[in-house]
């Protein structure tokens, strides 16, 4: 078994309203980033697991997201995996 | 007098005066723990307001893979009736008994204050003693109330009548068409996100909740659970 790393980034649906995007959005304008066009919020969750292989870890994970991690009514995810070094 | 399961997550806090709602009403109510599985014969259950573990990853989502929760899922897929009340109707959606999801009030702020709502279905368990269009004052007290759907969802919603309540002229939270409760195609499990409860007598400042407790010891609201109850004699005697 290696031992990976799984960085899973959550964010609401790209149709729904984001009011903590907006309000950081404007926040950021009020300080004078004035090119700031668009901010969402969203979640960055870190998994460590271990697993047979690269593959399999990025199975795993996205099962976990599939059922828990992000709900699939009003989420959506990505998944990317690092590590894979033998212990 | 019906048996009503008031389930107990931790982190719920509304779970004493759901009890006490329930035996206002008439019901022989009780508690039953989240590590339970048994519902004891339940004819109805109520999934109370709070934070269950702490509104943690998403309000109800940790709650709704509960122990007990396969218990309630069997109750209700068996016809019998399900009330969540605002943390209650977040996990009956995260657990995908009700459809659509709450999100981050759209104005970011809690909101805790009356609100008013028309009730737009008076054919489920917990609405059949109030008059189809009559308007409520109930209070609201959530940071993530937000109910959304897809447009699809909503559309199908509106169109086989399973908006329970609405709010009308005040949304506190930017809910889709204003939904402030709904039910699912069985017209058993149901949600809203206000609390009756706390609109149980006038010395609460009010007493519009109290009908929806009354609503589940009326005869027909629980024909379903009766039949349930009758499999699982049938399966006792077995």
């Amino acid at each position: 078994m290696n031992a990976y790393r799984v960085e899973v980034r959550v964010m609401p649906r790209a149709a729904l309203l984001d009011p903590q995007g907006q309000a950081v959005e404007h926040a950021l304008q009020a300080l004078g980033f004035a090119e700031v066009c668009r901010v969402r919020v969203g979640k960055h969750l870190v998994v460590e697991l271990e697993a047979a292989s690269r593959d399999e870890a990025l199975a795993r994970a996205r099962a976990m997201c599939d059922r828990l991690l992000a709900n699939p009514v009003t989420e959506d995810y990505d998944v990317a995996v690092e590590g894979g070094a033998s212990r | 007098m019906k048996r009503v399961a008031v389930i107990v997550f931790p982190g719920s806090n509304c779970d004493a005066d759901t009890l006490v709602a329930a035996r206002d009403a008439g019901s022989d109510a009780y508690f039953v723990w989240h590590r339970d599985t048994d519902l004891r014969q339940a004819d109805v259950v109520i999934l109370p307001g709070g934070f269950s573990y702490g509104d943690y990853l998403r309000s109800g989502a940790i709650a709704r893979f509960s122990k007990v929760m396969a218990a309630v899922t069997a109750h209700a897929r068996a016809g019998g009736p399900v009330l969540g009340i605002c943390n209650g109707f977040q996990i009956l959606c995260e657990a995908g008994l009700l459809p659509g999801g709450l999100m981050r009030n759209a104005g970011l702020r809690f909101v805790s204050r009356p609100v008013r709502v028309r009730v737009e279905q008076t054919d489920t368990p917990f609405t059949c003693s109030y008059e189809r269009g009559e308007v409520l004052q109930l209070p609201v007290a959530h940071g993530d109330g937000r109910y959304v759907v897809d447009a699809r969802t909503a559309a199908e919603l509106e169109a086989s009548d399973r908006v329970v309540w609405r709010y009308v002229r005040d949304n506190p939270n930017g809910s889709t068409r204003d939904i402030a409760g709904v039910t699912n195609a069985g017209r058993n499990v149901v949600g809203i996100m206000p609390h009756p409860e706390r609109a149980n007598a006038p010395a609460l400042g009010g007493q519009d909740g109290a009908r929806v407790f009354h609503s589940m010891e009326a005869r027909h609201a629980t024909q379903h659970a009766v039949d349930v109850r009758a499999v699982d004699d049938r399966q006792l005697r077995v």
